[in-house]
């Protein structure tokens, strides 16, 4: 830790760590109605559970950019972040409107457009508290040195920022409430938290592999580029079926095709820098879960989200378990493991102490990218069949939804795995062990050499 | 990467290129914004009766269990297209009975099945929902869902 004011970071990661634990067990919790559905029925309805595990995860995604801004922008401009006080009341804010939110969710106080059920008063707390870390981390980054990596960051975070001005304009025209809505829920995902990854991404390859910046810095340029070329009129793939113009089915097409080419020059990206950097980083975790987030983005978002975006597909498939799925794998991949890289990165340098646990955080690693792999194949083989029966036979929705619960279970116990894995790196992240489960082999120098 | 992409030339790709498709899109937002009021959704009016139900619909998140328009949650079946599935979708009053029936009748209590919650709704509220619910369903969209079934 270079710069005193990065340990506002700790405070971000270890709510983002809380909330994660919450999300993971409402996902549990959900998958478990799906085979025994009368489970709780009574008491805590599906659509509450699903609430607190969407709002969960995007707002501990969101507390994980924040800290990863707060980590790196002090090491990038190097300066101190211009105000830690008001770092730390955007995390009091940010945390009052979150429990804020799941209080009224559980006593039925929310509202209906999908992610954004949070009441009035805790979306103006999180347009506040956005503000705040606008206003904070752009002065620290104005009066210090300006980088490709904190331009990126910064473009991201303030257009994210803009956009959830969208999260108020609920018209009463349905296809325009649900056009606009596009405008928070794809633009974020899809466009302006890509580019937000790329800058992390970029930032934790020039710490773990040394490469020279230069090159680092040009490849973030054109992997955002091709992320907004590709993501903006992509948007069009959500166009297809909610009333508007036909000629969406063939933007949509065309741009989303185009959307599997960032996530496959960041999956080029990470590993072309592990190979030419020859760095021997001692945080080897971090590297994995750098390297990991880039292949299951690219998988999860790149290639699961081609296997249905072409309108022809789309048409049939629009709606079931293969939106799950890929739903499922592009989040683990793009933005929970790139958020777990960050958190494995900074932790040991946050609390000053060498990479501790790498074992334990490795299998993690393995246990939550297996767990998600195998959830997104289950509900790849329902969606399938689920399209073939409904879309294509005409059985009725709950008759097909029977003779699929063999793949719910299948997912429950891909579920399982993946909220162990959860548990086991929070404790990994928090609790120190005196040392590794396997110790490491010494260090030997490159063959050849 | 060739020497002729430098890092600025690089930047400048990307501030350029992303100003022109932001404007690119704005316009066909425009366009497609006039579209749906003039054309996909004008059907029939959007009356209070409407609006009303979208905010039901809204208020008991509908929207975490079923899908709408294909979007939602896959927990529960399409609604877009309830109104045709139910044969009611001529008729204000065979939607609102049909609707009443159902929810009234929630939950099932079946073992193995899954449980729609009960919600207490006015008769205001029902005929609300029922015409926000035939509304979407005369919406134009292109076709989909492929068949009844949702």
């Amino acid at each position: 830790m270079k710069y005193q004011s990065q340990k506002v970071a700790y405070w971000y990661i270890l709510a983002a760590m809380a909330l994660f634990g919450i999300q993971v067990l409402g996902g549990l919790l959900a998958g478990w109605i799906y085979v025994s559905p009368n489970f709780l029925s009574d008491l805590l309805p599906f659509n509450v559970i699903r609430m607190i595990h969407t709002n969960a995860l995007i707002v501990w995604l969101l507390l994980g950019f924040f800290a990863a801004a707060y980590f790196l922008v002090p090491e990038e401009s190097e300066r101190e972040i211009w105000s830690t006080k008001l770092a730390y009341l955007q995390l009091i804010i940010l945390l009052v409107g979150t429990l804020g939110a799941v209080g009224s969710y559980l006593v039925g106080i929310h509202g209906g457009r999908e992610f954004l059920e949070q009441p009035l008063w805790v979306k103006f707390g999180i347009l506040v508290a956005a503000l705040i870390f606008l206003f904070n981390i752009s002065m620290t980054v104005l009066s210090g040195r300006r980088t490709a990596i904190t331009n990126v960051l910064l473009l991201g975070l303030w257009l994210l920022s803009l956009l959830w001005v969208f999260a108020f304009i609920n018209p009463d025209n349905l296809s325009l409430d649900k056009m606009y809505w596009w405008f928070v829920v794809h633009l974020w995902v899809e466009a302006t938290w890509e580019l937000v990854m790329a800058a992390i991404l970029a930032f934790l390859l020039l710490k773990l592999t040394g490469v020279d910046r230069e090159v680092v810095e040009k490849w973030l340029y054109v992997i955002v580029a091709t992320a907004l070329f590709s993501g903006i009129l992509g948007t069009g793939h959500h166009f297809y079926w909610i009333g508007l113009p036909g000629y969406w089915q063939w933007v949509g097409s065309i741009f989303s095709t185009f959307e599997v080419i960032p996530f496959f020059l960041m999956m080029s990206f990470a590993f072309v820098m592990v190979w030419k950097g020859r760095k021997n980083h001692p945080n080897k975790a971090a590297l994995l879960w750098s390297l990991g987030s880039s292949t299951v983005a690219f998988f999860g978002a790149g290639v699961w989200g081609f296997l249905h975006t072409l309108h022809g597909v789309n048409f049939y498939s629009h709606g079931t378990q293969i939106t799950a799925a890929h739903g499922h794998l592009a989040f683990y991949g793009a933005y929970v493991a790139l958020n777990l890289a960050v958190f494995t990165y900074a932790m040991p340098m946050l609390r000053q102490r060498e990479p501790y646990n790498q074992v334990l955080n490795m299998a993690s690693f393995w246990l939550m990218t297996g767990g998600m792999a195998f959830m997104t194949f289950v509900l790849t083989f329902a969606g399938t069949i689920q399209t073939h029966m409904q879309r294509v036979v005409g059985d009725y929705y709950m008759d097909v939804q029977d003779s699929l619960s063999i793949f719910y279970l299948m997912r429950f116990g891909a579920g399982a795995a993946v909220v162990i894995g959860a548990l086991l790196f929070i404790y990994s992240m928090l609790v120190v062990r005196r040392r590794e489960v396997i110790a490491p082999g010494p260090a030997n120098p490159v063959p050849g050499e | 990467m060739a020497e002729i992409l430098t890092k600025s030339r690089a930047r400048n790709i990307f501030y350029g290129g992303s100003i022109f498709f932001v404007v690119v899109f704005v316009m066909m937002t425009v366009h497609s914004h006039r579209y749906v009021v003039r054309t996909s959704t004008a059907g029939m009016p959007l009356n209070e009766e409407v609006v009303h139900g979208k905010h039901v619909w809204e208020k008991n998140s509908c929207i975490n269990c079923h899908s709408l328009h294909g979007e939602g949650a896959y927990f529960a079946p399409e609604l877009g297209n309830v109104t045709t599935r139910w044969g009611v979708q001529d008729s204000p009053d065979d939607a609102f009975w049909m609707l009443k029936g159902w929810i009234e009748s929630q939950p099932s209590g079946i073992e193995g099945r899954r449980q729609m919650p009960r919600y207490e709704l006015t008769d205001e509220d029902i005929r609300g929902l029922a015409e926000f619910l035939r509304w979407a369903d005369q919406t134009d969209t292109q076709g989909w869902p492929p068949n009844d079934a949702g």
